[in-house]
């Protein structure tokens, strides 16, 4: 089966985040596919690369690149809800004038067309939020 | 169709809100906070009693386990783990997520 | 990874809404997903339930909060197509509301019809 996941919250914050990522390794173990996870409202803050958790927890966003990275996963932030928030890649610091861009590895910024798209083209969405 | 709920019955009226649409042999699965509603002698308790007769409830066992109730469940909630999860939500036609 | 979107029957999508306006972003940022997601000719449908019928209020002034009023966005619904817009109605009674007191017209329905319309859907965004 295809499954889409939306992931509504940042890191650490909510439970939300650490939720979806449980849930997609168990898919991806069942050898189910995950069309896209996308990260809307602070969802975004998913993908900075600038975290540094302490040793001894989980590192979130690592963990959200690196099974990507295993897995070929299509990770999507909303870029309005990702200029919102101060979540940037390169093209999109340049194209704003900003000194930096903060984006981890694996995901992609993207509009939230790619969000219905999940949902059409996926068996099952399910939403993580707070 | 399958519900999930993520937040405790006693600060929030979130489950309140899902039983009252949870269909006829619709499935709620309780995650995070939401796993409070699993426990017995509580003040919702006799709610999610009268809930299970009209549809299954689960509660997500890692959830369950890392907030010491393991003990404390009632009759009748079947835990899941996160592989028991996906394959609720490959079995009911929609996910209905109750934030 | 862009690929080609929609060449298929449209599925049911349904977006719930039961947080009030202005405190959290969700209720905005939700509304925000309708009016793109509008151009993908899927079956929409939007529910307000709980604290999120407070969203279609009348009369929003937001000139002291120094913050975008997008009830406005609300009356653009209908040139997107996006017509069935269902309102939970404990929900409007328990907050003393009524049907005039929205911004747009809706249809008051019931919980076992707003269960019914629920259980026909393909994807429920909650937010």
């Amino acid at each position: 089966m295809k499954f889409s996941i939306l992931v509504n919250e940042g890191p650490y914050t909510h439970a939300a985040s650490d939720t979806a990522y449980q849930f997609a390794k168990a898919a991806l173990a069942k050898g189910h596919e995950i069309y896209r996870i996308f990260f809307y409202h602070d969802g975004v803050h998913n993908g900075t690369r600038l975290t540094v958790p302490p040793q001894d927890d989980r590192n979130i966003v690592k963990r959200w690149s690196d099974l990507a990275a295993k897995h070929q996963l299509d990770l999507v932030v909303c870029i309005a809800a990702a200029q919102r928030r101060g979540l940037m890649d390169a093209a999109e610091a340049k194209r704003h004038g900003k000194d930096a861009d903060n984006i981890a590895p694996g995901f992609r910024i993207s509009g939230l067309g790619q969000l219905i798209e999940a949902g059409i083209q996926a068996d099952r969405l399910v939403v993580f939020g707070g | 169709m399958l519900h999930t709920v993520n937040k405790s019955p006693f600060e929030n009226s979130t489950l309140e809100s899902c039983l009252k649409f949870a269909g006829q042999g619709s499935a709620v699965l309780l995650i995070e906070d939401g796993v409070y509603a699993a426990t017995r002698d509580t003040a919702v308790s006799k709610l999610v009693q009268q809930a299970l007769k009209r549809v299954s409830i689960y509660a997500l066992k890692p959830d369950v386990e890392a907030r010491g109730m393991q003990d404390r469940l009632m009759d009748g909630v079947r835990l899941v783990d996160y592989e028991g999860f996906v394959d609720l939500v490959a079995e009911h036609n929609a996910v209905q997520s109750w934030l | 990874m862009v690929e080609e979107t929609t060449g298929g029957v449209a599925k049911k999508f349904l977006y719930v809404n039961r947080r009030a306006p202005y405190g959290t972003i969700y209720a905005l940022e939700s509304l925000e997903v309708v009016l793109i997601g509008a151009a993908f000719e899927q079956d929409v449908s939007l529910a307000f339930l709980g604290d999120g019928v407070y969203q279609l209020a009348r009369n929003q002034d937001t000139k002291g909060l120094e913050v975008k009023n997008f009830s406005p966005a609300f009356r653009a619904l209908e040139d997107y197509d996006v017509t069935k817009i269902y309102v939970e109605k404990e929900a409007l009674e328990a907050r003393g509301l009524s049907e005039s007191d929205l911004v747009v017209s809706v249809e008051v329905v019931s919980a076992q019809r707003m269960t019914e319309i629920m259980e026909g859907q393909d994807v429920i965004l909650s937010f």
